[in-house]
């Protein structure tokens, strides 16, 4: 069939199951637009800044699974929506973002809103394509969206000149993909698998290292089932929070920096380390010679490149986490016996004993740590929750009593300040039957602050939770630590907004919280009246996150505890 | 093993930006690139990449997947038996010793293949090493201008 390039957009969208677009329009893209206008088999989400457009698009590819749709214009409106691909890139997020170019004629006059957006994306998107002629849009928008979501999920930007948009030629998208340079090792080897297998049961104190590339797969239940028929305790990085139930006994909590004492000690004396769709980030390693010392690591993941990228695997399996998992499974059926580990789970104990995730709470005022609790105890799993960067996050990671997978999303490889509340919007649209809490900081809040008007306007009802100490927290929290308590530059008291006249200006809700009692109070009234809400809860200023452990340091040796003064 | 000089093909499809592809994922993560040699691959749309860098087992076998993950790539090789063989261009006046550095050359797989009113140019093709040798042997002759054209290699 015949039909411009704009056209095309719109009906490859529609093919692909696409409901959702986060999107703002500007010169470059106006053709497209046009057809948006024109169409309804998807819904536009205008949002009020192009970061925010790729942020939402994240929080519903990680709440629904499915590939998150951004749509911008070119110059400003792209580089706007840079860090939202970075983003994507570092957390392995599938997305294709769709962004306008200055016509053919025009390129490399340093025209109107010119950039060179290709050239700015290689390197934080898993691939880009400048499309130079209508009749390759087909090919490239469906090679885009199988290669955003097949393998290690990624984003995929696609740059079209105005021109092309307008360009006629044949669409069909019956096609089928011919990539031939492009083919994902899913299966996992099974000789590797039963060596790995083997390995397993030989070893007397196995550790599970689970990582978010578990969520990407789908393969949480597996996962849950494989660690029970195994009796084998696991840890959890910050991006898998939720595979196993918080209260999953063999979950010990999360490991890394601002892990558990339990966690981090267990992965230092472990002997067996099952990593399981996790990178071996800098955050969770601590100094990398030190790591997991004693131990043979198996190590399963899609991306053969993250293999033995830090770490070195001892027994390497690249392949798709659910079906390696789900083969495992057949060959340990009746060769593990949980009770042979019941002196390495006594030792665990001994540690979480020691030390539990803990805080001390302070008569008049409440502790950050509480809050995130509190959610938790007050709704729980009917909760989705995303987070922006820095103390909240960590808390929110630490205390929130998780349940299922993708009910976490949070900013881990970037740590990008402003993602959490536009993706607790792509979060809210995604699952609007949960209702979706953005736990945030009063500094992260301001980023992308703007999109109180999205969220009313498209009656997306997110509840951000600003856990307000006035300070840049976790940037002071270093600056007291490792920078004899010079506070540059992060003390926000002489900074603050008025919270509530700011979100009431928007038309939503604004709740000044100080006591236990109007937190409660505040969140129900929040959640009854299904509204836009910010509900600005005034904490201990000073507390800390812990445990620690300092950048570069070694998993076993962590700050406990520190009182600030 | 430190850092040891490592010779990578890359086999790649013939498009927009894929070399700019490659070169940044070097940049990118701070891999070093000694030289960069790049052609069609004949009657095909692949065109060969031959690079040759230096780096750790643990550098070089990043550096060789994660060329494999540009969508781009077809195949990478990192060559361990290869026959690698680089091109020299050097400009010399006339009035230096011609036959010296004719005969020079000729034992370097070489000839003069361009004579001028005052300089003439001499081209060498041999293994990297060899064409070092070479421009180290010339240095009394003064060469005006080298230019070398980074290495192609084949596994044997």
């Amino acid at each position: 069939m015949q039909m411009s390039g704009a056209q095309m957009v719109i009906e490859a969208l529609i093919a692909e199951g696409v409901d959702t677009v986060f999107g703002y329009p500007g010169g470059a893209i106006m053709n497209v637009y046009d057809e948006i206008y024109k169409q309804d088999g998807f819904e536009h989400i205008l949002t009020r800044h192009e970061q925010a457009s790729v942020h939402a698009a994240e929080g519903y590819a990680k709440a629904s699974g499915k590939v998150g749709v951004a749509m911008i214009t070119s110059g400003p409106g792209f580089t706007n929506a840079v860090t939202g691909l970075a983003d994507a890139y570092m957390d392995s997020i599938p997305l294709v973002v769709i962004s306008g170019q200055v016509p053919m004629s025009l390129i490399g006059t340093d025209a109107f809103q010119e950039i060179d957006a290709v050239g700015i994306s290689r390197s934080c998107t898993k691939h880009n394509y400048l499309v130079t002629d209508a009749s390759e849009l087909p090919r490239i928008l469906k090679e885009a969206f199988y290669i955003a979501a097949s393998g290690r999920p990624g984003p995929v930007h696609i740059d079209i000149p105005k021109d092309v948009t307008a360009q006629v030629a044949e669409f069909d998208y019956s096609r089928p993909i011919e990539l031939e340079t492009y083919k994902p090792t899913v299966k996992g080897n099974a000789r590797q698998i039963k060596k790995a297998v083997d390995v397993i049961v030989k070893a007397k104190r196995p550790l599970f290292y689970l990582g978010g590339g578990i969520i990407n797969s789908n393969a949480s239940e597996e996962v849950r089932r494989f660690v029970k028929m195994t009796g084998i305790p696991a840890v959890e990085t910050f991006m898998a929070r939720g595979t196993l139930r918080y209260d999953d006994k063999l979950l010990i909590s999360m490991l890394g920096m601002h892990g558990s004492y339990a966690a981090n000690m267990a992965m230092s004396e472990t002997d067996l380390v099952i990593a399981l769709g996790a990178r071996f980030d800098d955050r969770v390693t601590g100094k990398l010679s030190e790591f997991a010392k004693n131990a043979d690591v198996i190590h399963v993941d899609i991306d053969p490149a993250s293999i033995s990228k830090l770490v070195h695997a001892n027994f390497p399996i690249v392949g798709d986490v659910k079906g390696v998992v789900t083969a495992m499974m057949e060959l340990i059926a009746d060769k593990v016996n949980a009770s042979r580990y019941e002196p390495w789970l006594e030792t665990i104990a001994n540690f979480e004993k020691l030390h539990p995730l803990s805080y001390q709470e302070e008569k008049d005022v409440i502790k950050p740590q509480w809050v995130v609790e509190r959610i938790g105890e007050l709704l729980g799993d009917r909760a989705n929750i995303s987070t922006d960067v820095g103390q909240h996050q960590m808390w929110a990671a630490q205390f929130y009593p998780f349940t299922r997978a993708r009910q976490f999303v949070s900013s881990g490889g970037l740590g990008t300040m402003g993602f959490g509340f536009p993706a607790a919007m792509g979060v809210k649209r995604a699952d609007m039957d949960r209702v979706s809490i953005n736990i945030t900081g009063d500094g992260s809040i301001l980023m992308n602050i703007q999109e109180l008007m999205t969220a009313v306007e498209n009656k997306l009802p997110v509840i951000n939770v600003i856990l307000n100490n006035q300070y840049l927290g976790m940037v002071r929290q270093w600056q007291t630590l490792f920078y004899d308590k010079r506070h540059s530059s992060t003390d926000l008291s002489a900074g603050q907004p008025n919270f509530t006249m700011l979100v009431e200006s928007f038309g939503g809700v604004g709740y000044e919280v100080g006591t236990k009692a109007e937190f409660d109070a505040a969140l129900k009234d929040a959640v009854e009246k299904n509204v836009v809400a910010l509900i600005n809860v005034s904490v201990a200023r000073l507390e800390n996150v812990m445990p620690m452990v300092p950048s570069g340091g070694s998993l076993f040796n962590m700050m406990l505890a520190s009182k600030e003064k | 093993m430190a850092d040891a000089r490592r010779v990578i093909s890359v086999i790649v499809i013939n498009e927009a930006s894929v070399l700019s592809r490659v070169t940044d994922l070097f940049s990118g993560r701070g891999y070093n690139i000694e030289s960069l040699t790049v052609a069609p691959v004949p009657d095909s749309k692949y065109s060969r990449l031959t690079i040759v860098t230096s780096g750790s087992i643990r550098v070089s076998e990043q550096i060789v997947k994660q060329l494999h993950k540009l969508i781009p790539v077809l195949k990478v090789y990192e060559h361990a038996d290869l026959v690698e063989k680089e091109m020299a261009l050097v400009k010399f006046p006339v009035n230096e010793s011609l036959s010296d550095i004719s005969a020079l050359a000729a034992a370097y797989n070489g000839s003069i293949v361009n004579v001028g009113d005052e300089t003439i140019i001499v081209m060498v093709a041999d293994e990297p090493k060899r064409v070092n040798n070479f421009l180290n042997l010339v240095k009394r002759y003064h060469p005006k201008e080298i230019v070398r054209s980074g290495s192609v290699a084949l596994e044997r």
